[in-house]
């Protein structure tokens, strides 16, 4: 087995601390008014944005058309994702010590299968406030979707609104990817390199 | 003149002819007059090629390379330009009540304008002073004096909000005002009127014996907080303008001052007869010394100084009864006179330090002092006489230099960084560019008309941008479309980054504009704030959120605390309030968005409008009149629910037992 595993395996567990500091995703609306765009930051455990008033100012904006207003403290996902990733940071480091191949294998699947839920999961949000519209609203527009891309770029009305990974996310990938590589080396004889 | 009439009546009555061939030339020199008029004007207006338009432009959407602050003059307030474009961006209240924005209307602000007289919702602006560090002006605080009741005001940069405005005691005029220490240790005031000192009713011809100027040293605080340090006492001049030393001749101030015959009727005449007046020159580090050393006497005194809190969006307004007081006589080394002819308006200290310049307004040539030759002076004890206690310097001592003619009515000068100065001249009407040390002009244009101050961003300091200079003018004539007897006075810009100056262009200013103050925008753009975090509000009827707002009754006061967001009021609907009732508004706007101010106006209300910033609470007092019931509205055009953004307040008769009740609407479903 080679050496190189076990390190490569610690800083992809390692990186996944950052999640704890670093927005994972951001939404970006751009509208001539807003020259600086409104940027909403996406964490494991809160909703900030490039300004303290940032969420404020987005439900404000929905209203008009009825959307319902970003709660962060009704939003479950934020208080049991920090718990996910700290499993996975302690399992990581787990899996470098015991060093075992069947690990890094199952860090990987079990990684990218909660990474795909949860991405699945931020389209179903993303879909229940494009659609979830209040009767009463303000203003009111048929046949039109108001739901944020799940990644790209989207026109909504005067807004168009721009869905990417943060730092956060890049860094996931990162992660995800290393602990392939650590699965790989793992699969590697020592012997070979040794000699 | 009469007799020349008169000759020509006899001649008309004489020879008809000769009547009608003058008459002809008359006619004729009059047709040629007024085309060399529009000629000079067409000329002053060809000059201004395309070039010139392109040198100001700034195009939508880019900024100007420098804030020009100018004083409003009998406006009370500061107007705030781009320059070079010359637009304006805002007009900052100040020292007179401002409807547009509730200043001095609202209760929050009410206590800015508090002195010793009660409320004075005016007062007359004159010199805006940016605050520097090690002589270069640093972006912090913007100072301006209030001459009609001695005041000065500090606006904070970040806010462009008035933050402080602090009364100046013993003073009649506070004109000769706040120019600033290198460091802005101080800023001082200088009395323009002698008063009776201390006030009190007296023959107004017992001036020489009563009446005394007084020069205030105002200390400034780490955060700009202001408080009178100490005062100098002195005889009964008129104390005109001022300009503290800066390098070598840092620590002393120079006061111009007229009137040293110290007459009290007919000053046009009776204070222009000496050929010399004085510019006081006040050592403060001295008189610092004196005041550790307790060598002055504490004197009674009465006098507000006035705070804005930023936190609790609040300002309150504290007297003070003593003031700390140096008399000349027992403080020797504090205060000197340098001769300077005649009447001497503004003085000017150069970016080195060195040349002290004083603007003889009545006087042809233009004299400047040397701060070397004056300490010299001092050390050789180079004295004329005495005059309470000060010593006056003899002239031949002191003088530096001598502009010789360089035009009629000199006011202010100002500089470049090229060793240049620059000087205006009310009579001649013109801007004149002469040399530091070898006194020789260089070059001169007119300005329309009258020039007053001029302005050179940083041109008062150690490190002036000499690209522009703005001519502050008193006349304004035929600028600009006329729009009745009363025009905006003109200003005008020039490019003065080269060998000759160039007009480039002219704009109608506010009130009207004395002194004013330049500086690079970049000192300025990235300390202004945006909004006022909400979760950092501390005023006392602040409501943090719509569950927060509520109506409390007390006697016959009412508080409402209300909130504003896109696009409510939060309550919208408010019954139970009575005829008589003293109702006080606090409206805190939840906005957290850059440039979404709210207003509230309600019928009825005999004061102004609020226009409240994000995150800002402020209060509105009414006192509701009739039964009935009441609309109230958003002033400030927030969003695309802007007209929706309104409510009722229901005012039931005096003894209606109707209990309070309040609520923001549900949406009916």
């Amino acid at each position: 087995m080679n050496k190189l595993a076990k390190p490569v395996m610690v800083l992809a567990s390692i990186l996944l601390v950052s999640l704890f500091f670093l927005p994972m995703w951001n939404i970006t609306l751009l509208a001539p008014q807003y020259p600086d765009g409104v940027e909403m930051h996406i964490y494991i455990n809160k909703i900030g944005g490039s300004s303290p008033g940032t969420l404020q100012n987005v439900n404000i904006l929905n209203h008009y058309i009825g959307m319902k207003k970003i709660e962060p403290d009704s939003i479950p996902e934020l208080k049991y994702m920090p718990s996910i990733i700290v499993f996975f940071i302690v399992f990581g480091l787990l899996t470098a010590v015991l060093n075992k191949k069947w690990l890094f294998a199952t860090w990987f699947i079990a990684f990218t299968l909660v990474l795909c839920i949860g991405l699945y999961d931020f389209y179903l949000w993303e879909y229940d406030y494009g659609h979830s519209l209040d009767a009463n609203a303000p203003m009111k527009f048929d046949d039109e979707s108001f739901q944020p891309p799940l990644i790209g770029r989207k026109v909504i009305l005067n807004f168009v609104a721009i869905s990417m990974p943060h730092i956060g996310g890049y860094l996931v990938a990162l992660s995800l990817s290393l602990s392939a590589v650590a699965f790989w080396l793992s699969t590697k004889n020592t012997k070979i390199i040794a000699s | 003149m009469k007799f020349i009439l008169t000759s020509n009546l006899y001649t008309m009555r004489s020879q008809t002819r000769i009547f009608v061939l003058a008459l002809a030339i008359m006619i004729g020199g009059l047709i040629y007059f007024n085309g060399c008029q529009t000629g000079a004007k067409q000329a002053a207006g060809g000059a201004l090629s395309a070039d010139a338009a392109s040198a100001v432009y700034v195009a939508p959407g880019e900024y100007d390379e420098f804030y020009g602050f100018m004083s409003g003059g009998f406006s009370g307030q500061v107007s705030v330009y781009g320059i070079p474009s010359g637009r304006l961006l805002k007009v900052i209240p100040v020292f007179s009540q401002d409807a547009e924005k509730g200043y001095g209307y609202n209760e929050e602000t009410k206590p800015l304008l508090n002195t010793s007289f009660g409320f004075i919702p005016w007062d007359d602006a004159h010199h805006p002073e940016l605050s520097q560090t090690k002589g270069e002006t640093d972006g912090r605080w913007l100072f301006i004096n209030g001459n009609n009741t001695p005041r000065i005001a500090r606006i904070d940069l970040t806010t462009f909000e008035t933050a402080e405005i602090i009364e100046i005691p013993n003073s009649g005029g506070n004109h000769s005002s706040p120019f600033t220490t290198e460091n802005t240790e101080y800023v001082v005031a200088g009395t323009r009127f002698g008063v009776p000192y201390p006030q009190k009713d007296v023959e107004i011809a017992s001036y020489a014996e009563n009446f005394k100027g007084m020069l205030t040293y105002v200390k400034v605080g780490a955060e700009g907080e202001m408080d009178i340090a100490f005062q100098v006492l002195l005889p009964a001049f008129d104390y005109d303008l001022a300009h503290s030393g800066k390098g070598n001749s840092h620590g002393w101030t120079f006061f111009t001052s007229y009137n040293t015959e110290q007459k009290h009727n007919l000053l046009e005449v009776n204070a222009s007869q000496n050929d010399k007046d004085f510019i006081a020159a006040v050592n403060w580090k001295k008189a610092e010394e004196y005041i550790a050393q307790g060598k002055f006497k504490e004197m009674p005194a009465n006098y507000c100084v006035n705070r804005y809190s930023e936190s609790t969006h609040m300002a309150t307004s504290e007297t003070k009864k003593t003031v700390k007081v140096l008399i000349p006589e027992e403080c020797p080394g504090l205060v000197y006179f340098l001769p300077t002819p005649k009447s001497p308006h503004g003085v000017d200290v150069d970016p080195t330090g060195e040349y002290i310049i004083g603007n003889g307004k009545l006087s042809a040539d233009l004299t400047v002092h040397s701060f070397t030759n004056m300490i010299k002076a001092i050390d050789n004890k180079d004295f004329e006489t005495t005059i309470a206690g000060v010593p006056v310097l003899k002239y031949e001592s002191v003088i530096g230099g001598t502009v010789v003619k360089p035009g009629l009515g000199p006011l202010h000068t100002e500089f470049d960084n090229n060793g240049n100065a620059y000087t205006t001249f009310f009579i001649s009407s013109e801007v004149v560019k002469w040399k530091l040390g070898t006194w020789e002009v260089l070059d001169r244009i007119p300005t329309y008309y009258s020039v007053g101050h001029l302005m050179i961003p940083g041109g008062d300091s150690r490190k002036p941008d000499g690209k522009y200079l703005i001519a502050l003018n008193k006349i304004t004539k035929d600028r600009y479309l006329p729009t009745g007897p009363e025009m905006n006075h003109s200003a005008q810009l020039y490019d003065i980054s080269g060998d000759k100056m160039k007009l480039l262009l002219d704009f109608p200013t506010i009130g009207e504009p004395h002194y004013a103050q330049g500086i690079a925008a970049s000192k300025i753009v990235s300390k202004s704030k945006k909004i006022y975090p909400i979760e950092e509000n501390k005023h006392p009827y602040r409501a943090l959120g719509e569950k927060e707002t509520k109506v409390v009754r007390e006697g016959n006061v009412v508080h409402v605390y209300m909130t504003t967001i896109r696009s409510h009021f939060a309550p919208d609907n408010i019954e139970g309030i009575k005829v008589g009732d003293k109702v006080y508004f606090h409206v805190t706007n939840l906005e957290q968005d850059f440039d979404v101010p709210h207003g509230f106006a309600v019928q009825g209300a005999q004061n102004a409008e609020l226009l409240i910033m994000p995150g800002q609470t402020e209060t509105m007092y009414w006192e509701p009149q009739r039964e009935g019931v009441f609309p109230f509205y958003c002033t400030d055009f927030c969003s695309a629910l802007h007209q929706e953004m309104q409510g009722y307040v229901r005012v039931s008769g005096k003894s209606s037992n109707l209990p309070l009740k309040w609520s923001l609407g549900e949406p009916e479903s």
